[in-house]
């Protein structure tokens, strides 16, 4: 009885979380302009169309540099955080990771309204540093859990008997944590990379004239009437997202990078 | 010489932290008491026009909308998350790991497109409406979006996932000795369930259910693309102040105000899982 129920269940959530992705994938592949699913007259017109219009694609390529810079600021925030809160077990460094964290904890819808007032503040609105900035800050708690996680799982005996052999702290965190560590650490950057990439409302607060993200083109088009070229868009980031984490199971272990158990049981 | 190296750990990390975190929410509250002005972002001086206008009914029952949106959304998420999570933690490790990638991708999507994504599934044109007259549930095609419904199934898909990741750790560490150790003297599935997973889990499950609401509270794309504008919740005012309607101020306050909510939600909950704590 158990297991038919829960076949149905999992086989119902499986559905519910496809059902969106699996018609915009089926429109993006529609032959004219409009919203039809299934596809008619399927065609790859609206890939080329989103390869070769310069608005798109530059609007992706901004994307994937803030991004990228983002996922970098965010990591050389989180690492001497996570390392200062394992190695020193510092009140200081605790109460700052505490701080750190609050940003990803509050309303989007504030967190935006908190930056537009601080740029306008400062006088520096609408620049793509603005945006980088804010979402190193936002999802920086990202990266502090799972370099947390990986310092949490390196065994204590190791380093005292890296030490015990002579090795200089230098070489402790070379030739002992690094190679630990470097998982979760990759973890951490793609977490903040994707999330950066298809944020919209802060980017769009704090820089969104200017900066035209690749959601914040979306959502414009949205407002302005359909063209299947944002399914496009919508398909490319779901499959840089399957990618992205694809990639993360296969160099890791990614029950064991989530929290979860090493070993899965059968 | 370890503290030397400590405050220089600790230097950027700050840095970045008190400009970009405290200094920001400080003039929130600063900005909230300030006049509107057209030319600027804001006028000099102290006013409490901003705060005045929460007390409009308007104001009132979008805070009201934001706060059954929010319940709603976690309930269902914590509801329908929990079982899933523990269901995926008893897995082949393969499955397991596939059902991760499968959510995770649909973590990275930004709400503009699963927004995008229901308005579509939802139109008349195609999908879910479709399908409901051909099971003889519905009579003809038609339009289930802009509604309540479609507000809530976007935010319930945005948000599983960070309940899933929240719930993840605590159940696949749980000690399935303890659920077999409660079979094997005799409680049924159901049983073993309620007085072994439960109280194990109570508070990963407490945390998810105020992380769901927070995400909710903080929506902005689902309920505008999703929503009449009667269903508003306070996050799309709060947009819509600070875009359309160039008042920071007014914006700010009702920021202020989101943010009381979700200090007494999490306040609540820590009450909750403390008085459970010492009976």
């Amino acid at each position: 009885m158990i297991t038919a129920l829960r076949r149905v269940f999992l086989g119902l959530v499986a559905l519910f979380l496809s059902a969106p992705l699996i018609v915009v994938t089926g429109v993006s592949f529609n032959g004219n302009a409009r919203m039809n699913f299934p596809p008619q007259h399927v065609s790859l017109t609206w890939y080329a169309n989103f390869f070769t219009d310069s608005g798109w694609m530059s609007a992706f390529t901004l994307s994937c540099v803030i991004a990228a810079l983002s996922s970098l600021v965010a990591v050389s925030i989180a690492l001497p955080l996570a390392y200062a809160v394992w190695h020193y077990r510092s009140r200081a460094a605790l109460t700052l990771q505490g701080l750190a964290r609050i940003s990803f904890l509050l309303p989007s819808v504030v967190v935006s309204i908190v930056f537009l007032v601080f740029w306008s503040a400062v006088g520096h609105a609408g620049h793509i540093e603005d945006t980088i900035l804010s979402h190193a800050v936002v999802f920086v708690t990202l990266p502090l859990t799972t370099i947390g996680l990986g310092f949490q799982s390196i065994d204590p005996a190791l380093v005292d008997a890296a030490r015990t052999l002579g090795a200089r702290d230098s070489e402790v965190l070379r030739t002992v944590i690094r190679p630990i560590l470097l998982p979760y650490l990759i973890c951490g950057l793609v977490f903040v990379f994707i999330l950066s990439l298809n944020e919209y409302i802060i980017a769009y607060m704090v820089a969104g004239f200017e900066v035209e993200t690749l959601p914040i083109k979306i959502f414009n088009n949205l407002r302005m009437g359909f063209t299947p070229t944002m399914c496009v868009g919508a398909v490319l980031f779901m499959l840089l997202g399957i990618l992205g984490f694809g990639v993360i199971a296969w160099i890791g272990d990614l029950p064991k990078l989530l929290g979860g158990r090493t070993q899965a049981r059968g | 010489m370890s503290r030397a190296r400590l405050s220089l750990l600790l230097l950027w990390p700050g840095l970045v932290t008190l400009a970009l975190t405290v200094v920001p929410v400080l003039l929130l509250l600063r900005i909230s008491l300030a006049p509107q002005d057209p030319s600027a972002p804001w006028g000099p001086g102290v006013s409490f026009d901003a705060y005045r206008s929460l007390l409009a009914a308007d104001s009132l029952r979008s805070l009201w909308r934001s706060l059954e949106l929010a319940l709603s959304v976690a309930l269902i998420s914590l509801g329908a998350g929990f079982p899933l999570t523990y269901w995926i933690t008893r897995m082949h490790r393969r499955a397991q790991v596939l059902w991760l990638v499968f959510l995770l991708a649909t973590l990275t999507l930004s709400d503009v497109l699963i927004a995008f994504s229901w308005q579509v599934l939802l139109s008349k044109r195609i999908g879910l409406s479709k399908l409901l007259v051909a099971l003889g549930l519905m009579d003809q095609p038609d339009s289930l979006a802009p509604s309540v419904g479609a507000v809530i199934a976007c935010l319930v898909y945005l948000v599983i996932p960070f309940t899933v990741l929240t719930l993840y750790p605590s159940l696949s560490q749980l000690d399935r000795g303890l659920i077999e150790a409660a079979r094997t003297l005799g409680a049924p599935a159901w049983r073993s369930f309620t007085s072994v997973v439960i109280p194990l889990t109570r508070v990963p499950a407490v945390i998810a259910f105020v992380l769901s609401a927070i995400l909710t509270l903080g929506s902005f794309v689902p309920p505008l693309a999703l929503g009449r504008p009667e269903h508003w919740p306070m996050s799309v005012l709060i947009g819509n102040a600070a875009l359309a309607g160039h008042n920071l101020p007014r914006a700010s306050a009702m920021s202020v105000l989101l943010l009381l909510v979700t200090a007494l939600l999490a306040w609540g909950a820590t009450q909750t899982l403390r008085r459970r704590d010492n009976p």
